[in-house]
């Protein structure tokens, strides 16, 4: 399941390269329009990134069910013998794999353009690390209650967006402290619960949401 | 027993008994919280003393954290019902959380705006970021959410599965999204109502505190009650019961 998706994916790059794109172009925006000032721009910079990341995550959801939905695939896979959790869990790895992945590896060179120390764009990384398969996890299930609409997309980032701030504040957080020193262990274990959390339950709830949207 | 009890409950949730008991418990309930409300607000307006920090400008708390328990509450109620829905099949529940959404979030935004007519003479701004505050917003637009999806699924039926499901994921993450919040930056007062703790609210400004509390719990339980009989009527209009009734209101109405 992880192989054919992620075949599906490579055959249409666009799908890899444009959350990564519209990611850079968020980030490059802010300078842009605040100020290059090194002092500033470190300072709100880890925040930016994160929230560059946490859109192009969300904009790039549409591309986890969307296209199965059309060509009835999604349907089989109901059928299937298989648990639908386990082969939505296998979807929403290889959307964290084809967006969240380019995201972070990219990540140190934005952080170097926005004047982050080295310390922190460790931690950024880490945080990215942990942070973004959560995002494509609770995204999964917004994306599972809008799929069968076919304006879902504003609406998918109302029901979303609530549910990332927890992730934005501690990740941005992180870094920010790493920057000034401190200690970013809380954070850090935080991060990891809540992944873990949703590593649980959102496969759940995403084939609970599936089920509804296809009836 | 349990087979009793859950055969008393579909009895009580069908429909047809739905629309009658409600109609008898309706004026019940908005009188004893209108009564309430009344009592409350000439207490909490004019009885209670004034604060010796705050003045005169506190009596809004009368207001702003009933409306703002009642925010959380009606969530929960909303994630409860909406979770009896879905498991046990009673569609009465998939109404009652339909129908609180709307009221939920009008107290939310309740609770938001009284707290920043507060804010402005407390701490000298109409808004800031700070963790209570945001809390609430973020549950303002869990409220939204709820609400738009509602209105983008056509059948009603697949529309009150999903917000249940997305009512449920919410509630979950309400705790989450609390102390994230909270931990982010504080600046609100400390809850200061539970006697446990010190400082706390002196019994003088609890009792009006408690008597609009509940006056807010009753108007929306009368209000939740009008709103679901509106709704049970819609979605049954072709149903026997419905058009017997219409008939006996025909009749009634042409005997006059």
């Amino acid at each position: 399941m992880i192989k054919r998706d992620l075949r599906i994916a490579f055959r249409h790059k666009s799908e890899i390269l444009n959350p990564l794109f519209f990611f850079i172009i968020v980030v490059t925006l802010f300078p842009l329009g605040i100020s290059p000032e090194k002092v500033l721009l470190a300072q709100i910079g880890p925040g930016i990134i994160w929230v560059a990341a946490l859109l192009a995550a969300m904009l790039s959801l549409d591309s986890l069910f969307r296209s199965d939905f059309e060509d009835g695939t999604l349907e089989l896979m109901l059928l299937s013998e298989y648990p639908l959790s386990i082969l939505v869990l296998a979807k929403i790895v290889v959307h964290w794999l084809i967006t969240g992945l380019p995201i972070i590896i990219f990540s140190p060179l934005l952080g170097t353009v926005m004047f982050l120390s080295n310390d922190a764009i460790e931690t950024l990384m880490i945080t990215l690390l942990l942070g973004t398969p959560i995002l494509s996890l609770i995204g999964a299930i917004g994306m599972a209650l809008v799929v069968a609409l076919k304006r879902g997309g504003m609406l998918l980032s109302l029901l979303v967006l609530p549910l990332y701030i927890p992730v934005l504040i501690f990740s941005s957080n992180a870094v920010g402290s790493s920057m000034a020193g401190l200690s970013i262990s809380g954070q850090l274990y935080f991060l990891s619960a809540f992944m873990l959390f949703c590593l649980t339950l959102a496969p759940i709830a995403t084939s609970a949401a599936l089920r509804v949207s296809l009836e | 027993m349990f087979k009793s009890i859950m055969k008393f409950i579909y009895h009580f949730a069908s429909p047809k008994h739905f629309y009658r008991l409600s109609g008898k418990l309706i004026p019940w309930f908005a009188w004893l919280a209108a009564l309430l409300l009344i009592a409350g607000s000439i207490d909490g307006l004019f009885i209670a003393p004034v604060d010796y920090q705050q003045g005169d400008s506190y009596r809004i708390i009368f207001v702003h954290v009933p409306a703002a328990w009642m925010s959380m509450f009606i969530y929960m109620v909303m994630a409860t019902s909406g979770a009896i829905g879905l498991i046990w099949k009673i569609k009465l529940a998939d109404v009652i959380a339909s129908s609180s959404a709307p009221i939920g979030a009008a107290f939310t935004f309740l609770a938001l705006v009284t707290g920043s007519i507060w804010g402005k003479p407390m701490w000298g701004a109409w808004w800031v970021w700070d963790a209570r505050l945001t809390a609430e917003l973020i549950l303002l637009f869990l409220y939204l959410g709820f609400m738009a999806l509602e209105a983008a699924i056509e059948d009603p039926r697949a529309a009150a599965r999903a917000c249940a499901i997305l009512a449920i994921v919410g509630v979950i993450n309400i705790p989450i999204i609390h102390y994230s919040v909270e931990w982010w930056n504080t600046l609100h007062q400390g809850a200061t109502v539970t006697k446990f703790d010190k400082p706390s609210i002196h019994i003088s400004m609890l009792i009006p505190l408690l008597l609009m509390a509940l006056g807010f719990k009753l108007y929306y339980v009368a209000v939740v009650l009008v709103r679901a009989r509106n709704k049970v009527l819609y979605t049954d209009q072709n149903s026997g019961w419905v058009k017997e009734l219409i008939k006996s209101k025909n009749e009634q109405f042409t005997s006059i």
